[in-house]
């Protein structure tokens, strides 16, 4: 992933930080789930991908992005799950300013966000099994306690029983990997979901499968979802709102 | 040159350790005739991949191949390596891959690969090989600006065409496109239907293996639906996507888990291929199983609709479940 080089704690806006980020991360918080205001990005400072582009997903709400391939939807996607430096504008997660991204992200603020990409192979360790690629974010973050309390019924909700969670990448189909690489995504109960084209390996009746689980968890815990994807029926199905990328607001 | 396939009794087992094996593909029976697309539909993992591979004798060599699988008289799973090799792969059957992207050779152009394989296939040389290549190009409505890039160089719909023109070359009778349009947006997906229309418009043969229903949708004549590593439904595509739909009800689940229909998956998930349960490998997860699934039902039927089902929904007037 080509990163520019120059010092990313140089933040383009000059707002003031807000104060000390609270503790938890799933406490509700004032605001938005995510606010991206005037973001540009992109991988060639050349050819910019994004040029200032705004977009808000209200506390609860489930917003779809859609746009034709290359358009740079997975990259607003990438910026919004802060995996992704921005050149110039705001993120916003759940009304805290993020002011590093990628490994220099705060902790308290990227664990606020869940994202499922769209390739489960690209997307997990091929040496872990299906139970430690779940809870790979709850080791990483020092909650190795809470895996024997969180990971079954987790796994559960996903539609993951049996002898699938002992088995590796390469013993189970792409359905069920992206099944698995969906409960990571939940596993620390973010505020905020992000599905980067989460469906589109996938068959109709997975697919439905998957979306029922997204839908099931946000009604339990009020969690936002940013849907990418190109498929307007479904994301016209599945979410609250839609939004043309080519129409995001400029600033 | 037309080709007819005829697929009888086509069985894939991968053995375990232990005794146990994996019944990728079991008896499975259909014509595909010159001119006509046939959509082999079904979850991930039910063996549509692996039916495909035993077409091409590109199988590992680990699987053990039952029945038979005749191409003008040629069976294709007794065939020696040579002869498909030399005749059969690229001249009488091409394949149309999945993720054309990883399928190109990424450091070579698309005219170097283009004009690779006219030269395998054809024998053609010098000047005659460039023209040739350019023609192919634009057989598969390959922009001939473009043929002198790289793979990454090249969009995701631009790239399935540049792996569609290196399947045409050999002009085989037979096309397997296996899962041509993951990954791509509605906009490619429709046109990359379309373009493989086109050649069974022009007399060739299209085993369509796919779970994108929208594209089995619009270029299918038939549909066959797999579960679990047999064909549990072989029909006509206008009466299977429109009234009066599916008869197999995992058919009919499969169709309702479509966002513009109902939206609802079929319950449970689908069977391990190498722990199928006894009977009907459906049954658990069907509304309608009774007793009588324990016995695996056959595919019977006439040539426009068959199905396997000891329940199916009858297409008699009126059913009350319709």
């Amino acid at each position: 992933m080509p990163e520019p080089t120059s010092k990313a704690t140089s933040e383009t806006t000059p707002e003031p930080t807000p104060e000390p980020i609270p503790g938890p991360t799933h406490e509700p918080a004032p605001g938005a789930a995510l606010e991206l205001r005037g973001v540009s990005a992109g991988y060639d400072r050349r050819a910019p991908v994004l040029h200032g582009a705004s977009l808000t997903v209200d506390d609860g709400e489930a917003v779809g992005l859609l746009g034709p391939s290359g358009c740079g939807k997975s990259t607003l996607a990438r910026v919004a799950a802060l995996l992704h430096r921005p050149w110039a504008g705001t993120v916003r997660l759940a009304g805290r300013t993020a002011h590093g991204f990628r490994h220099r992200a705060p902790r308290e603020l990227r664990t606020t966000v869940g994202v499922v990409f769209q390739q489960p192979r690209l997307a997990a360790d091929p040496r872990l099994t299906l139970a430690d690629l779940i809870a790979e974010p709850l080791r990483a973050t020092g909650r190795r306690a809470e895996i024997p309390g969180r990971l079954p019924a987790l796994a559960a909700s996903a539609g993951l029983g049996g002898d699938l969670l002992a088995r590796r990448p390469h013993e189970v189909s792409d359905g069920q990997l992206q099944r698995a690489c969906l409960a990571r995504a939940l596993v620390l109960r973010p505020r905020l979901l992000v599905c980067d084209e989460m469906t589109a390996m996938l068959d109709a009746s997975t697919t439905a499968a998957l979306v029922a689980a997204v839908e099931e968890y946000r009604r339990e815990h009020g969690a936002a979802l940013l849907a990418v994807g190109h498929d307007r029926v479904l994301l016209e199905r599945w979410c609250d709102r839609t939004v043309d990328f080519e129409a995001l607001p400029p600033r | 040159m037309t080709a007819e396939l005829s697929v009888r009794e086509l069985s894939v087992r991968f053995p375990l350790r232990g005794g146990r094996a994996v019944a990728a593909v079991t008896g499975v029976s259909f014509d595909l005739a010159p001119g006509e697309c046939l959509a082999m539909v079904g979850e991930s993992g039910c063996g549509k991949s692996v039916l495909a591979s035993a077409l091409l004798g590109l199988l590992p060599g680990n699987a053990r191949v039952g029945g038979a699988a005749l191409l003008d008289g040629l069976d294709l799973l007794t065939a020696g390596e040579k002869e498909l090799a030399r005749r059969v792969r690229g001249r009488r059957i091409a394949l149309v891959p999945q993720s054309p992207a990883s399928h190109l050779t990424p450091v070579r152009t698309v005219r170097s690969q283009l004009e690779e394989t006219v030269r395998e296939l054809t024998g053609a040389s010098g000047p005659k090989l460039r023209g040739a290549a350019g023609a192919a190009a634009e057989r598969a409505a390959f922009p001939a600006g473009h043929l002198d890039r790289y793979p990454h160089q090249l969009s995701g719909g631009l790239a399935q065409r540049a792996a569609t023109a290196l399947a045409l070359v050999g002009e085989a009778p037979l096309l397997i496109a296996d899962e041509p349009t993951t990954g791509l947006d509605r906009d490619l997906v429709d046109r990359t239907a379309d373009e493989l229309r086109r050649h069974v418009d022009a007399g060739r043969g299209l085993l369509l293996i796919t779970h994108d229903l929208a594209a089995a949708e619009r270029i299918a004549d038939r549909v066959a639906v797999m579960y679990a590593g047999r064909i549990v439904e072989l029909t006509d595509a206008a009466g299977f996507f429109d009234a009066p739909g599916p008869r197999h009800p995992y058919a009919r689940g499969l169709l309702e888990a479509l966002p513009e229909r109902s939206f609802t998956p079929v319950p449970g998930m689908p069977p391990e291929l190498d722990d199928l349960p006894a009977g009907c490998a459906f049954a658990p997860r069907c509304d309608r199983a009774t007793d009588a699934c324990a016995a695996v039902p056959a595919l019977a039927g006439s040539r426009s609709g068959a199905v396997a089902c000891h329940h199916a929904y009858s297409h008699a007037p009126e059913t009350a479940d319709a």
